[in-house]
C-alpha cells in the first residue's frame, strides 16, 4: 500500500497544454475520486499515474518513490478500464490470472490466488466461462478481479461504471466501496458522474480545463463549494444560481432586501440548492422570498420538484410531495439565509 | 398473410429469377473446366482428341503413371513446403508490421504506410526482372529461398492486418502493459488472438496463391527437382509430345488440396473476402 504525491504535474499534447501544473497529495489507503466534465484532464492525470502517458513536467511519486520514468509494470499499480479490457479469447480464470503475469508464482499458487479473488467477487461459478458469456456487471467484476489478484499498492479506475445501466451501476458502486473498506488499498477513481464521486470518495478532486478547482470531502464540497462550477457540478439536482446586487449591508434580491453582515462586492451570484428553496404556504415567512409562476412539475416520489419562472430566471424548487402546486399557478418561494451560497459575479469564486 | 410480405409464398419476384439464372450461368462457367479436367484425367491417350466430355473407357492408369513418377511427388512436396513457409512468414511479418503501423506513434509512420501501399500498384510482371537480378546477385538462383523470398511479406497482407489491428481497442493493450507484458508479448498474446478472422483469411489467401504460383518459380529455377507443381506439370507438355491426359491428371491432383482447403474453410474464405473487401 502506498500514498501518491503529485507535484506541479504538466501534460502537453504538442502546443496544447491539457494539465496545468497540478498538486495533490493522496494518503495511503485513501479513496480519491477525480471528477469533472469531459476534457478536464482527469483521465489524463490518471493515465500519467499509471504510466500510460508521458509526464511533461513535474513529478509523481508512489509510496515515496518518484515514478516518472518507470514503466507501468514497475509502479505496482493495477488499473480497471472503462470498457473492462478483459481479453475475449481467454476464460475468466485466465483473465484474472493474467494479473499475475509477472508474479513468478507457479501454476498451483496462481490458481489458488485466482480462486480466492473469485470467491471475494462471487465469480467462482463463472471461472471457466468466456467473457462473451458474461453480463456487463460480471465483466466488470472480472476486470476488478484481474486488478485485485496482484495485491497492488494502488488501484486506478478509469470511469469503470459508465458502460453499465443505472441499476447495475448503483450495485457496482456499492461493491467497489465495500472492496475498498475490506482491502484498504489506495484507490484513485475517475468519473464524470457526481453521484459516483459523492458516494464513493473519501475526498473528491474537482477538475476543469486541466486545473484542480477544489479538493475536499464530499459533504465539504456540497456545503462549501469554492466556486460556481463546483457548486453546480456537485449535488443533484443542480444548484440554482441567481444574479443579484449588493449594497448597504444587504442583498437586493426577491421581495425585500436581505440583511447581510459580511461585506459584498456590488455584483454577486446567489446559489441556492433546490432542496433548500421551498414553495411557501400562503402566509409563511422566510429570509429570502421570491415570486413566480410554476412552469413544470416533476414528481419523484419522496419529493416533488417544480420549475418556477421568476424575475431571476427559471429556478428549481422543492414542493410538498403530496400536494404540489399546479402548472401555471403563482407561487412564493423561500429559503433561509443559511441555505444561500454567495459568489463574486466576476471571478465566480465563493465569497 | 399477404403474398408479397411472405417469403415462403408461391410468388417469386422476376428480379430474383434473373439473379438465379445469372448465378447459375456463372457457376456453370466456372465448374465446366474443372469437370472437364477430371473427365480428361480418366481418359486413355487415344481418346484425348475426341473432345467427348465423358471418357468412353474410364481408367485410373493416368493416376498410377503420375503418382509413380517420383518427380510428381517431389513437386507436390515442393509446392506444399514453399506455400506453407511463405504463409507462415506472411502471417507473422505482415501482422508484425501491420500492428506497428496501427498501434505505435512514430515519426514517418504515415510515409512508411504509403510507401508499402504504393507497391501494390506495381504488377508482378514488372517486378520479375529486378527480382531475378537480385536473386542472381545474392546467389539465390535455382534455390528454394530464391523461389520464396519475393513473397515472404506482402503489402496486401500488411495493409489487411493494419486495418484489423486498428479495430483492436487500445484498452486491451494498455491493460496488458499495466499487467507487465513486454511489447512483443502484448502483440503475440493479446493483439494477435484478437484478429484471428483476418489472420485466417490472410493465411488462406497466401497459401492458395503460392500453391498455384507459376511465373516466378518457372523463371528462378532450372533444376527439375526444385520445380513447384504448376511448373513441373508443364514438363509433361514440352517433352516429345503434349501428354494432355497426364497434365490433366497432375492438375486434378494439384487441385485437390485447394478444393479441400476451400471446402473445409469456405466460411472463413467468404468472410475473409468480405473483410478485406478486395481480392486475394
Amino acid at each position: 500500500m502506498a500514498g501518491i504525491a503529485i507535484e506541479k504535474l504538466v501534460k502537453r499534447y504538442g502546443p496544447t497544454q491539457v494539465v496545468h501544473g497540478i498538486d495533490l497529495d493522496i494518503q495511503d489507503g485513501e479513496f480519491v475520486v477525480f471528477v469533472g466534465p469531459s476534457g478536464c484532464g482527469k483521465s489524463t492525470t490518471l493515465r500519467m499515474i499509471a504510466g500510460l502517458e508521458e509526464i511533461n513536467d513535474g513529478t509523481i511519486s508512489i509510496g515515496g518513490r518518484v515514478v516518472n520514468r518507470l514503466e507501468p509494470k514497475e509502479r505496482n499499480i493495477a488499473m480497471v478500464f472503462q470498457n473492462y479490457a478483459i481479453y475475449p479469447h481467454m476464460s475468466v480464470a485466465e483473465n484474472i490470472a493474467f494479473g499475475l503475469y509477472t508474479s513468478g508464482l507457479d501454476k498451483a499458487a496462481k490458481r489458488k490466488r485466482v480462486e480466492e479473488v473469485a470467491e471475494v467477487l462471487g465469480l467462482t461459478k463463472l471461472l471457466e466461462r468466456r467473457p462473451s458469456a458474461l453480463s456487463g456487471g460480471q465483466r466488470q467484476r472480472v476486470a476488478i478481479g484481474r486488478a485485485m489478484v496482484r495485491d497492488p499498492a494502488v488501484f486506478l479506475f478509469d470511469e469503470p461504471l459508465s458502460n453499465l445501466d443505472a441499476q447495475l451501476r448503483a450495485q457496482m458502486r456499492l461493491e467497489i466501496k465495500r472492496l475498498h473498506q475490506r482491502l484498504g488499498t489506495t484507490i484513485v477513481f475517475v468519473t464524470h458522474d457526481q453521484v459516483e464521486a459523492m458516494t464513493l470518495a473519501d475526498r473528491i478532486v474537482v477538475m476543469r480545463d486541466g486545473h484542480i478547482l477544489q479538493v475536499g470531502a464530499p459533504m465539504e464540497l456540497y456545503e462549501k463549494p469554492a466556486d460556481v462550477f463546483t457548486a453546480r457540478f456537485i449535488g443533484s439536482p443542480t444548484m440554482n444560481i441567481v444574479p443579484a446586487k449588493a449594497g448597504q449591508g444587504a442583498l437586493q434580491l426577491g421581495e425585500k432586501p436581505l440583511a447581510w453582515s459580511a461585506s459584498l462586492p456590488p455584483d454577486v451570484l446567489v446559489g441556492v440548492r433546490p432542496q433548500e428553496l421551498r414553495v411557501l404556504d400562503l402566509d409563511e415567512a422566510a429570509d429570502l422570498t421570491l415570486t413566480g409562476t410554476v412552469a413544470v412539475v416533476e414528481p419523484l416520489g419522496p419529493e416533488t420538484f417544480v420549475h418556477v419562472e421568476t424575475a431571476g430566471g427559471l429556478l428549481l424548487a422543492s414542493a410538498p410531495a403530496k400536494n404540489p402546486p399546479a402548472v401555471g399557478s403563482p407561487v412564493r418561494l423561500g429559503a433561509s439565509a443559511s441555505g444561500l451560497r454567495l459568489f463574486d459575479a466576476k471571478s465566480e469564486r465563493a465569497l | 398473410m399477404s403474398a408479397i410480405a411472405s417469403p415462403v409464398s408461391g410468388r417469386i419476384e422476376p428480379g430474383r429469377i434473373l439473379a438465379w439464372l445469372l448465378l447459375f450461368g456463372g457457376g456453370l462457367l466456372m465448374v465446366t473446366p474443372l469437370a472437364f479436367m477430371f473427365a480428361t484425367s480418366l481418359k486413355d491417350s487415344s481418346e484425348i482428341y475426341d473432345l467427348a466430355f465423358f471418357p468412353a473407357h474410364p481408367t485410373l492408369d493416368n493416376y498410377v503413371t503420375v503418382l509413380s513418377d517420383g518427380r510428381f511427388l517431389r513437386w507436390f512436396a515442393n509446392s506444399f513446403g514453399i506455400a506453407t513457409a511463405v504463409t507462415l512468414s506472411n502471417v507473422f511479418f505482415d501482422s508484425l508490421v501491420g500492428y506497428t503501423l496501427a498501434k505505435f506513434q512514430f515519426r514517418g509512420r504515415y510515409l512508411v504506410f504509403i510507401a508499402i501501399l504504393s507497391t501494390l500498384m506495381i504488377p508482378t510482371e514488372m517486378l520479375v526482372i529486378p527480382w531475378y537480378v537480385m536473386a542472381k546477385n545474392f546467389g539465390w538462383l535455382d534455390s528454394y529461398w530464391g523461389i520464396m523470398f519475393p513473397g515472404m511479406m506482402t503489402a496486401f497482407g500488411t495493409f489487411l492486418m493494419k486495418q484489423f489491428f486498428e479495430t483492436v481497442p487500445n484498452d486491451f493493450l494498455e491493460a496488458a502493459r499495466v499487467d507487465g507484458l513486454n511489447e512483443f508479448a502484448i502483440f503475440w498474446r493479446i493483439a494477435l488472438p484478437l484478429v484471428t478472422p483476418a489472420l485466417s483469411a490472410l493465411a488462406i489467401f497466401t497459401f492458395l496463391s503460392n500453391w498455384t504460383a507459376f511465373i516466378w518459380p518457372l523463371i528462378v529455377t532450372t533444376s527439375k527437382e526444385l520445380y513447384t507443381l504448376p511448373v513441373g506439370l508443364t514438363s509433361y507438355a514440352v517433352e516429345a509430345q503434349v501428354q494432355w491426359e497426364l497434365i490433366m491428371t497432375g492438375a486434378a491432383l494439384a487441385t485437390l488440396p485447394t478444393l479441400t482447403v476451400f471446402l473445409l474453410l469456405q466460411r472463413y474464405i467468404v468472410r475473409g473476402v468480405v473483410l478485406a473487401g478486395l481480392k486475394g
